[in-house]
């Protein structure tokens, strides 16, 4: 018997704003327990929520990179149960009219592109945090209570781990081109709920899901899905029934643990938020979010293929992420030739990142000196040797200019100053010469390396090269 | 002291003059109301040194001429929060907490140096409809102390009735402000929904909730609207309508304007003096000048079962913050979260607060939604279409407040949907949002009878010009309660 | 047990579960009896035909209130810790979640 897999995922974001969706408090929470709190986030007795337009925003934003329908009329509900770290003991999100729906992304899974259609996305607000303690106590801090989500509903049509895979780097790459969100998994800034099921190829009914926690990364995520594919083979396979339960991802074995099976729906008793009026998005507003959209990735590498002439290959890649696509805009805005910069910064740049383990805006390297270096390269002031040493003092923070005339570094093309040298050494090594003459070709790669001992490596290799071939034919 | 022989006016004039001091006034009030309470009980907090400190500053600052109300002793609700000052909504739930926050309208009656005398009794969240599910015990009725002084705002509207002070702030659900001013004999007002901010009230139904003032004349209501009406950016359901002086029309002429008596505020289970007195106010407002027209409200018969869902399931929801966790009381002996929860609730909420949560959460539950709480939104929006109909052709409507004068203490407790019947004709203007008043209008047996004026969406000038051209054509409001109760 | 038809105790006490309330075995007899009661008086609402009737879930007259997105630190921390129950360390304390089911 073979089998059809379908994934679904729930991809909650952090909207990185000023403060949060219905209270004014600072939307951080990394700070002391309870720090950035006030009575709204409390759910004091008497409070109001009060609408931040810059989560309502950033939704529109979402809606647009993903290619959904903006909702014009936004109603908010009520999503009610109780937990410590839901001080109202309800969320408020949007149930009926999510800000947007009907969106999509393409995947691109070994070379196979395919499109992955996005049910709905809706903004809500973010609960606090507890802290789980063996002492017989759990501790709530309230700092994240009420920072702005956006949660994204993937259609069924995920079909395989490395589907799930290539969908959520997709969709981080297009979130962070927004500028709404930092998606970062390890920070929490990106979480990750996917549900799976199997059903016999040809039957139309699906299979019992089941829902994975736990996934701290993209890499568990597929992981994870690829156990539980197995999982329910097997037990379908053995004549079992695969049960609606909740499964945690253990990362130490890679197989998923049961952790409850699920008796009924939950009932949440959502209704419409009666202290939130409604949000209506007529079309000025909309126009002028859209016209304020960052370029997405797609239209950055095409205008990077076809203006600047780069590769396919090397556009991917340098869209891989909004800081490196940034980054790379900033130093040719300077000047910088786009294919080295490219070069540049797809090799020194990405080998010093992953060797360091940092982000590049966590780094020394700025595009401007970047953008200076390659410039250097460009007009022959450095040679690609140097560059190597230049690079080096760039990831320490210098300017690389000073630092190449400081260090005496530049490079040596001047004829005036480079044929009395190579004068020099054709003199002191006449047996050389000699061996030219008799064809020996080997005779001019030692007087290069003469030169360009004599000369620190600064001499221009090429310039040399024409030189001391005159040089030599008239001796 | 007593409020009985004094307006606003007078006491302003001697504030002004300097012939009375705030302090003495508010020495005084306090007096009053500290003597009272043991008999009426309609206060949960006495604010003795709060007042007196509030009196000094003022008075070391002066009084402000233009301002009425500056240095008057006003009571408020004990569901309206007030920062530093205990605020139970006469809930063992909250029986010790102190709010770190000011409600909008308390920051506005402190901007205005009106000074908050104490904290008044109610029923518990404000629901019920006799002042008797509060956690501190009942109020009494100043004209009958065997009665009850209708609720939910009982406090409010008895420490008025007894003249213990000019004017309290209520809140109104269903008619909670309305109701306990029909039965003290007092004015009460539910202003336009968004009229005033809610942030700091309590919440109980939050699309029917509207603080609104309870005074002993309708000019006096005017002018305390006035202080507390307004847009807050921290209520996004306040409106940002302009607030003119509601006072503005008073004074003027009813000639020429149209009246509507709703046949169904006549009918079946209304008292025959309520119903006297509706008759008889009708025949003044025609001798003032306007014509009265018999109107049809269809869908009101139907206000009463939309309103305990719509209210009920709202509360369900707006009362699950009461779980023990960040404030209010916390069960002792909790082994479990699941202990801290459920014992906190069933021992912090009572009956009547458990039924509401009880009704909406099933209202909201699984598989429900659609046959209650979204029938009973439907019928809210017949119901205001009823209202669209008749302001097509009228000016204000007037009816019964309450279909009966107070009744006994303890008569109706037992049976809640006796109970709930009792604010029948208040509760369309809460789904609707209008704005109406409760004024004094006739008595039976020596208890007093409210008429309610209704108008239309903000327009709480031309219901207190119709008020007060009512009120100048009448006795009603001159008579007070006699000693201990003995009307 | 209840006699009223609409409701029964076991209904009751899957509300009462929803609402975290707990009855004891009287009051739940009681609490349904009167929930039937409730319940005959909001089913009137069957009498009125809806069809196409838009829902009324709010009466304010305002649309697209909000706030921008300026932030305000309240520092009000140290005030609403004193009001809980029980804190430590700036924390609110609670006896031990054993359910690691989490919302979002
Ligand atoms: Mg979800
Ligand atoms: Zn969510």
């Amino acid at each position: 018997m073979n089998f059809k897999t379908t994934i679904g995922l729930e991809v909650h974001i952090e909207l990185k704003t000023n403060s949060k969706i219905f209270s004014p408090s600072p939307a951080e929470f990394g700070d002391d327990a309870n720090a950035n709190t006030n009575v709204i986030d409390w759910g004091y007795p008497g409070v109001l929520p009060q609408t931040n337009k810059g989560v309502i925003e950033a939704g529109m934003k979402a809606a647009i990179a993903l290619h959904a329908e903006v909702t014009r009329e936004n109603h908010f509900d009520r999503k009610n149960y109780f937990y410590p770290d839901n001080p109202k003991a309800y969320q408020i999100t949007q149930s009926v009219t999510p800000i947007g729906k009907d969106g999509w992304i393409e995947i691109d899974v070994d070379g196979k592109k395919k499109k992955v259609g996005i049910a709905e996305m809706h903004v809500e607000e973010d609960a606090g945090k507890n802290t789980h303690n063996p002492n017989g106590y759990s501790y709530v801090d309230l700092n994240r209570q009420g920072t702005p989500l956006i949660e994204i509903v993937s259609k069924p049509d995920i079909e395989s781990p490395d589907e799930a895979y290539a969908y959520l780097e997709a969709l981080r790459q297009r979130i962070q081109f927004t500028g709404i969100s930092d998606v970062k998994m390890e920070e929490g800034s990106m979480r990750v709920d996917v549900n799976i099921s199997i059903r016999p190829i040809g039957s139309d009914k699906f299979g019992t899901k089941a829902e994975l926690k736990n996934l701290n990364s993209f890499n568990f995520v597929r992981k994870g899905l690829a156990f539980e594919e197995k999982r329910q083979q097997k037990i379908l396979l053995s004549g079992g029934q695969v049960r609606p339960e909740t499964r945690r991802f253990d990362e130490a074995s890679g197989e998923t643990i049961l952790m409850r099976v699920k008796e009924g729906a939950d009932d949440y008793r959502y209704f419409p938020e009666p202290d939130v009026p409604v949000v209506t998005i007529d079309d000025n507003w909309l126009n002028s979010v859209q016209e304020a959209m960052p370029e997405m990735p797609g239209k950055r590498r095409e205008r990077y293929v076809n203006e600047l002439k780069l590769s396919d290959y090397d556009a991917m890649v340098l869209t891989q992420t909004k800081e490196m696509s940034d980054f790379f805009e900033e130093a040719i805005a300077e000047g910088a030739d786009p294919k080295l910069t490219a070069n540049y910064l797809m090799g020194d740049v990405n080998a010093y990142l992953n060797d360091q383990k940092v982000d590049l805006q966590d780094t020394k390297i700025t595009p401007t000196n970047l953008a200076t270096m390659v410039k250097m390269i460009s007009d022959d002031t450095i040679s690609s040797k140097i560059a190597k040493k230049v690079f080096k003092a760039i990831t320490d923070g210098e300017e690389p200019s000073a630092w190449v005339k400081a260090k005496g570094l530049i490079q040596l093309s001047d004829p005036d100053k480079l044929n009395p040298i190579i004068k020099s050494i054709v003199d002191d090594n006449s047996q050389s010469v000699e061996d030219f003459k008799n064809g020996k070709d080997r005779a001019v790669g030692f007087l290069i390396g003469q030169i360009m001992k004599q000369t620190k490596g600064q001499a221009n290799p090429k310039v040399v090269n024409q030189l001391l071939m005159k040089e030599l034919k008239v001796r | 002291m007593n409020y009985f022989d004094t307006s606003l006016e007078e006491l302003h004039q001697k504030l002004v003059s300097k012939e009375m001091t705030v302090t003495e006034l508010v020495k005084d009030t306090l007096d009053q109301i500290e003597s009272d309470q043991k008999e009426l009980n309609a206060y949960v907090t006495v604010d003795r040194d709060g007042a007196l400190a509030q009196a000094k500053a003022i008075d070391e600052k002066g009084i402000n001429a233009d301002n009425l109300w500056a240095g008057i002793p006003v009571a408020v609700k004990d569901n309206i929060v007030t920062k530093d000052l205990k605020t139970t909504a006469a809930s063992k739930m909250l029986e010790n907490f102190t709010p770190i926050y000011d409600a909008n309208v308390v920051e506005k009656l402190k901007a205005n140096d009106v000074v908050i005398i104490g904290k008044t009794n109610m029923d518990e969240f404000a629901m019920g409809g006799s002042t008797e599910t509060s956690f501190f015990g009942a109020t009494k009725n100043p004209w009958d102390h065997t009665k009850v002084p209708g609720g939910s705002s009982g406090g409010s509207a008895t420490t008025v009735s007894a003249g213990e002070v000019l004017a309290s702030l209520g809140s109104d659900t269903g008619g909670s402000i309305r109701q306990p001013a029909s039965f003290t004999g007092i004015v009460g007002v539910k202003p336009t929904y968004g009229r005033v901010s809610r942030y700091g009230l309590i919440a109980f139904g939050s699309s029917l909730d509207q603080i609104g003032p309870l005074t002993r004349s309708v000019r006096d209501n005017a002018a305390l609207l006035n202080i507390i009406a307004g847009k807050d950016d921290r209520d996004m359901t306040s409106s940002d309508q302009p607030v003119d002086n509601f006072a503005a029309k008073i004074g003027q002429d009813l000639t020429g304007m149209k009246v509507a008596l709703p046949k169904e505020y006549l009918g079946e289970g209304i008292d025959a003096d309520v119903k006297k007195s509706v008759l008889d106010a009708a025949e003044i407002f025609k001798k003032l000048g306007a014509t009265v027209d018999e109107v049809s409200l269809p869908h009101s018969k139907y206000g009463v079962a939309a309103y305990y869902i719509i209210g009920s399931s709202e509360a369900s929801s707006n009362l699950q913050r009461f779980d023990g966790i960040r404030y209010g009381y916390r069960a002792e002996d909790v082994k479990s979260l699941e202990d801290v929860y459920v014992k906190t609730r069933s021992e912090g909420f009572g009956d009547e607060v458990k039924r509401r949560i009880m009704l909406g959460t099933y209202s909201l539950s699984a598989g429900f939604f659609d046959a209650y709480f979204k029938k009973a939104a439907q019928v809210r929006t017949l119901l205001i279409n009823d209202f669209k109909e008749i302001f097509k052709e009228h000016d204000f409507i007037i009816g019964p407040t309450a279909p009966t004068p107070a009744f006994k203490l303890g008569a109706e407790t037992a049976d809640p949907t006796t109970m709930y019947m009792n604010d029948i004709l208040t509760i369309p203007l809460n789904l609707a949002g209008l704005p109406a008043m409760s004024l004094p209008a006739g008595f039976s047996d020596g208890m007093p009878i409210g008429l309610q004026i209704i108008a239309k969406p903000f327009d709480e000038e031309t219901m207190y010009q119709a008020g007060s051209a009512f009120e100048d054509a009448t006795d009603f409001h001159k008579e007070v309660p006699g000693q201990g109760g003995q009307n | 047990m209840s006699e009223n038809k609409q409701i029964s105790a076991s209904d009751v006490e899957h509300v009462a579960g929803l609402a975290k309330l707990k009855f004891n075995d009287q009051d739940l007899n009681k609490f349904t009896d009167q929930f039937g009661d409730i319940l005959d008086l909001v089913n009137t609402l069957n009498e009125v035909d809806t069809d196409g009737v838009e829902p009324t879930f709010s009466v304010t007259d305002q649309i697209n209130t909000m706030r921008e997105d300026v932030a305000v630190n309240a520092h009000q921390k140290e005030e609403l810790l004193k009001n809980a129950p029980d804190t430590e360390n700036g924390f609110i304390r609670v006896p031990a979640i054993i359910d690691e089911s989490e919302e979002g």
